[in-house]
């Protein structure tokens, strides 16, 4: 049984958040646009860690790469280095209160922002911007729906 | 099913691993370049999503186009007639010019100058990453897009293509961190270069000594120089200079005169001495 269920909607949830990632926004929004590849997957990290693993974040990260035009591996390594703390300790945050899980959320986010800067300035001289940043807290602020709204989905779906 | 103890290899093996196969792809990637037909298969494998991503947004402009009314339209026909009238007797003295400097490149023994190509392309992508300034195109490998190409819009260069998928191709803008590009000065021929500085209203030269006659307001133009980009096109003009003795250039601040930001539309170019083709696709008129 290699097609387990709800395979399609798990699918459907990456292909979702990389949508969102590359939707063109008005100028006034683009920086606050949150990080929702890293939401969608810290949420089914947490939720389902024995089925999406390293393996998922790996390919997701390589997509990422291509659709935002970096250098290859730059997304792949800065979401396997979030995703480790968060399958480490998946079922400690699972037990955290919302307010809670979405600070942790916003360190992820901003951890993986660290990566991929450092990784863009060591190869490409990439320059700092503070609004680079905004994301982390637009992150936090939107992960308990997000929290809320994935649970709805994995429930309906059999994700599991 | 969830089984109580884990099998296989540690969490700690399989990041380990994940991180060395990412870290090589990385490092085929930068170092060697011995990616690009991975990228551009996969570049081709991400296009559906970067469709869908653009879906909303020519929903809305088409419901604005359905909507506009009658006398709208009346008004847009008038002035783009009036419009047109006026770049036509421009282009008759153009043409006039043009046979004019072959005549006298003639004359002088030098090449004439051939005309370039052109095709139209629709953005539809825009890279969000603020450290890569980059669009997508609706135009690839397959209309005969090659990589380095030169793209413009109606006001001028806006960068080149740095990937070619099957039906999508990436454009680097002038305003990415990592592209520069050879100026000259119109007025007075000064030869500069451009770097792009992650801001996109913003480019900067590099190594001005601070006796340069740039002024606030000079225009520039593409040199030519680099072999990528043809020569005489509009690129910026010159916002700020710098003369601040305790820094080893002076620093000059260039405005582009292709609105980066709002690109929807944009121009392909082939020129004269380039390899491949344009291959237009059949246009089917929109007739509603």
């Amino acid at each position: 049984m290699w097609i387990k269920a709800g395979l399609f909607h798990l699918l459907l949830s990456y292909v979702l958040a990389m949508v969102l990632m590359v939707m063109p926004l008005p100028a006034l929004l683009e920086p606050w646009r949150p990080d929702w590849l890293s939401l969608v997957i810290i949420y089914w990290l947490l939720a389902i860690p024995h089925r999406v693993g390293f393996g998922t974040v790996l390919i997701l990260g390589l997509l990422a790469d291509i659709l935002m035009g970096s250098v290859f591996g730059i997304y792949a390594i800065a979401l396997l280095l979030i995703a480790y703390p968060t399958v480490r300790h998946y079922q400690r945050i699972r037990n955290y209160s919302l307010t809670q899980q979405a600070i942790i959320v916003g360190i992820l986010v901003l951890v993986k922002r660290a990566v991929v800067y450092e990784l863009e300035h060591v190869l490409n001289d990439a320059v700092f911007h503070l609004p680079y940043l905004y994301p982390v807290i637009s992150s936090a602020i939107i992960w308990p729906w997000i929290y809320l709204i994935m649970r709805k989905y994995r429930r309906r779906y059999l994700i599991r | 099913m969830q089984s109580l103890f884990e099998r296989g290899p540690s969490i700690r093996t399989r990041l380990v691993l994940s991180l060395a196969i990412a870290g090589s792809l990385l490092f085929l990637d930068y170092r060697l370049n011995t990616m690009q037909p991975v990228r551009s298969f996969m570049t081709s494998l991400v296009a559906p999503i970067q469709y869908i991503a653009v879906l909303p947004e020519a929903l809305l402009d088409r419901l604005v186009y359905l909507s506009t009314t009658r006398t709208a339209l009346r008004e847009e026909n008038y002035r783009l007639q009036q419009e047109l009238l006026e770049l036509e007797m421009a282009m008759q003295r153009l043409n006039f010019l043009e046979n004019e400097n072959d005549r006298l490149r003639q004359l002088l023994g030098s090449d004439v100058r051939q005309a370039s190509r052109r095709m139209v392309a629709e953005v539809v992508a825009v890279a969000t990453d603020p450290f890569s300034h980059q669009l997508v195109i609706n135009k690839g490998s397959g209309n005969g897009v090659y990589y380095g190409q030169p793209v413009l819009d109606n006001r001028g260069i806006v960068g080149q293509i740095i990937s070619v998928g099957r039906n999508t191709a990436r454009v680097l803008l002038i305003s990415d961190q990592s592209h520069a590009i050879l100026l000259r000065a119109e007025r007075n021929d000064i030869r500069v270069l451009a770097k792009g500085t992650g801001d996109l209203e913003l480019l900067e030269l590099l190594y001005i000594p601070h006796s340069t006659e740039l002024i606030e307001g000079d225009i520039l133009l593409s040199s030519g120089l680099g072999g990528i980009y043809p020569e005489g096109y509009p690129v910026a003009m010159v916002d700020s200079v710098s003369r601040n003795e305790d820094r080893p250039y002076a620093r000059v601040l260039v405005r582009p005169f292709a609105e980066l930001d709002r690109v929807r539309t944009l121009l392909l170019l082939w020129p004269a001495n380039a390899t491949e083709e344009p291959v237009f696709d059949d246009e089917v008129p929109d007739v509603d």
